[in-house]
């Protein structure tokens, strides 16, 4: 082996060499306070579910926007990555996976039920909190305690309609028409239960399928029916569809629903036929509250179009996570998760929720909501109803 | 009795557009040996020119007029130069694949270009509901009734009565005699692919205000239409729309004193019997007549 003697010019280079990678190394451990915290937006892009899921994820993205811009979570810019479920369960699976294995922190969506209790329990397994918009009470009762709603379930949801339509509108007899899906099995369940407290007589039950397209012969049986209302709980797209078609064969029955009968992109899709339909709603666009006015019009000035429910509850699902999260000190999921259970988050101090909201040891929730009436091709708000 | 007139009405009048479908699929079958399995996707896609041209400032009927001056020229002539002419050479195999594919690039590009949510779409007829021996009968299932028998027997009539239309059953029945005979068959066989286009406007006009424009209305018109074009023979015209309607009142039918959940496995056991029993459709004749 032979012994070489250092050049000054290949000292130079030596410590050029050292002093850049030193400099690597700072850098390298100066980057978490650079670092962007994950959130995966997993929503119905396409599919029979897109209405609903376009609207959750223009929430999210523009909640998560306005949080950057003010300066983000604990100082962290947040990075949000979405993934299309395809309204397809098995797909919003692999979805919430890739989103985990991406290293979110946290996930918002799905929409649809049928796939929501398919991913979630990806998400249990993972420790990640999940922030739904779905609405089927199935959710809530599977001992998951990562899963958080951003709108009450239909069996919370239900209850309160029942009884309006019992002692406001006098129903005695009443037909159901549901989709025949996980979110209007769920939906069905909880009418049919609350039917019995209330002593309706439910007079038809028919059962319709996702993504149906002509509603022609349920309307018609529905028409041969003496009842004092019918029960329509199908999602927005077919929800339109109905009314068109109840419109168009003249039926005069009430038709009392939920958010998805009388949501605003039902009304924009089923035109005129939408007047005089009526529901319940937990969020809606027309409350008279202040705060949520003026997300609506941030919304409309940002996305051009008048955002539903799915807006709201995709909004303020991430100021819950904010807010959650510069509760506990740390964006850490586990720690959200722990915290989520039994919290009530007032406007007072976290006002990207808009409304006083409490989570229960299930990830339920509870809020004051709103029975309204299309009119005009407006929800005008009847009453408002109490959390339960 | 008055719900089964209503039943009736219905389901005549959306199995009269699932005819005017149907009747593309005949026509392009006849005239150059395509099945086309876009066909849902060529109901589905005037649709949205219609919408573009609303978009861009047009009442309705000039949108609708610009939206068939469109399909006439993708639908028709551009299906016809860019897809199936290059690959029908090749057989009826890869241009049925090509056709496929064609579906699922139209689906995906309005999917793209226009979202997936659906879109509000304008009835050409008036919502007013008449009541008929005790049914309501709406103006909108009377008028889609109506021009889709109007189209159909409009199209029997050209094509039976005008030269053009003989030189184009001629075309289609023995495309070499015709050209000796001083038809020009690739003309004839252009005409067919426009005259597909425009049905397939028809249908796409008279069916959205009750689908509402949506990317994915073509999975399900497609396969009815299919099915239909099979039921009633698939080299008759008249068995299309008699195919169409059929199914448009057995799926109403069903869903009434069958089983809502089980309607749409109905024209699928339809068809499954007409091809074990009369496997030339209902009025098709087995040694294949032409258009």
């Amino acid at each position: 082996m032979q012994n070489r003697v250092r050049t000054r010019e290949e000292g130079n280079t030596m410590f050029r060499t050292l002093t850049a990678s030193a400099a690597t190394a700072l850098a390298l451990i100066a980057m978490p306070a650079l670092a962007e915290l994950k959130i995966g937006s997993i929503v119905e892009l396409s599919g029979p579910g897109a209405a609903a899921g376009t609207n959750f994820r223009d929430g999210v993205r523009m909640g998560f926007e306005e949080i950057n811009a003010a300066g983000g979570i604990l100082g962290e810019q947040v990075a949000v990555t979405e993934y299309d479920s395809q309204t397809d369960p098995q797909v919003s699976r692999a979805m919430v996976q890739k989103a985990i294995d991406d290293g979110v922190v946290a996930i918002t969506g799905t929409v649809f039920s049928s796939s929501t209790v398919v991913n979630m329990l990806v998400a249990k397994q993972a420790g990640i909190p999940q922030f739904t918009g779905s609405e089927a009470p199935s959710i809530t009762a599977m001992n998951n305690p990562y899963i958080f709603r951003t709108a009450f379930g239909s069996q919370k949801g239900v209850p309160k309609m029942a009884k309006y339509m019992a002692d406001e509108m006098g129903v005695k007899k009443v037909a159901v028409v549901w989709a025949n899906t996980e979110f209007g099995k769920g939906g069905h369940e909880s009418f049919l239960k609350e039917a019995e407290a209330h002593g309706f007589e439910i007079v038809a039950d028919l059962p319709t399928e996702q993504a149906q397209t002509d509603f022609s012969a349920d309307v018609v049986k529905l028409k041969g029916i003496e009842a004092d209302a019918a029960f329509v709980y199908l999602t927005e797209e077919e929800s339109a569809r109905f009314l068109r078609e109840a419109r168009k064969q003249g039926v005069t029955l009430p038709l009392v629903g939920e958010t998805t009968l009388i949501g605003h992109k039902v009304i924009e899709l089923a035109g005129d036929a939408a007047n005089g339909a009526m529901g319940h709603v937990g969020l809606t666009p027309d409350a008279n509250i202040p705060a949520m006015t003026e997300m609506v019009e941030k919304f409309k000035a940002k996305f051009n179009y008048t955002p539903d429910h799915n807006a709201i509850k995709g909004y303020t699902a991430a100021y819950t996570i904010k807010c959650v999260a510069e509760m506990v000190g740390e964006a850490d999921s586990q720690a959200i998760a722990d915290k989520m259970h039994g919290l009530t988050l007032t406007v007072a101090e976290c006002p990207g929720v808009l409304m006083d909201v409490s989570w229960d040891e299930t990830g339920e929730m509870s809020r004051e909501s709103f029975f309204v009436e299309v009119q005009d091709g407006k929800q005008v708000v009847k009453a408002i109803l109490p959390p339960n | 009795m008055a719900e089964l007139i209503q039943i009736l009405i219905s389901g005549l009048a959306a199995g009269s557009i699932y005819a005017l479908a149907a009747v593309g699929f005949t026509l392009l079958w006849q005239a150059s040996q395509t099945i086309n399995f876009a066909q849902g996707e060529f109901v589905m896609l005037p649709a949205f020119f219609v919408l573009v041209g609303m978009g861009l400032g047009l009442p309705m009927w000039p949108a609708i007029g610009f939206a068939l001056i469109l399909s006439l020229l993708i639908l028709g002539a551009l299906f016809k130069k860019l897809v199936v002419e290059p690959m029908l050479p090749h057989g009826t195999l890869p241009l049925v694949i090509a056709t496929i594919a064609l579906g699922l690039l139209m689906k995906e590009s309005v999917k793209e270009f226009y979202g997936a949510t659906a879109q509000p779409f304008p009835a050409i007829f008036p919502q007013k509901v008449y009541q008929f021996a005790g049914a309501s009968v709406s103006v909108q299932d009377i008028g889609n009734l109506a021009v889709s028998m109007l189209a159909i027997g409009g199209l029997q009539l050209f094509l039976n009565r005008t030269r053009t239309g003989r030189c184009m059953q001629a075309s289609a029945q023995n495309p070499a005699v015709a050209e000796i005979l001083g038809v020009d068959v690739k003309r004839m066989v252009m005409y067919t692919f426009l005259i597909n286009a425009a049905l397939a406007t028809i249908a796409s006009v008279l069916i959205s205000p009750i689908y509402l424009a949506k990317f994915s209305n073509g999975e399900t018109l497609g396969l009815v239409a299919f099915i239909a074009a099979i039921v009633g023979g698939f080299n008759q015209i008249r068995g299309a729309l008699v195919g169409g309607l059929l199914i448009g009142v057995i799926d109403n039918l069903s869903a009434v004193y069958v089983s809502a959940e089980y309607r749409s496995a109905m024209p699928l056991i339809l068809l499954i019997a007409i091809i074990l029993l009369r496997p030339q459709g209902l009025l098709g004749t087995k040694e294949g007549r032409a258009v």
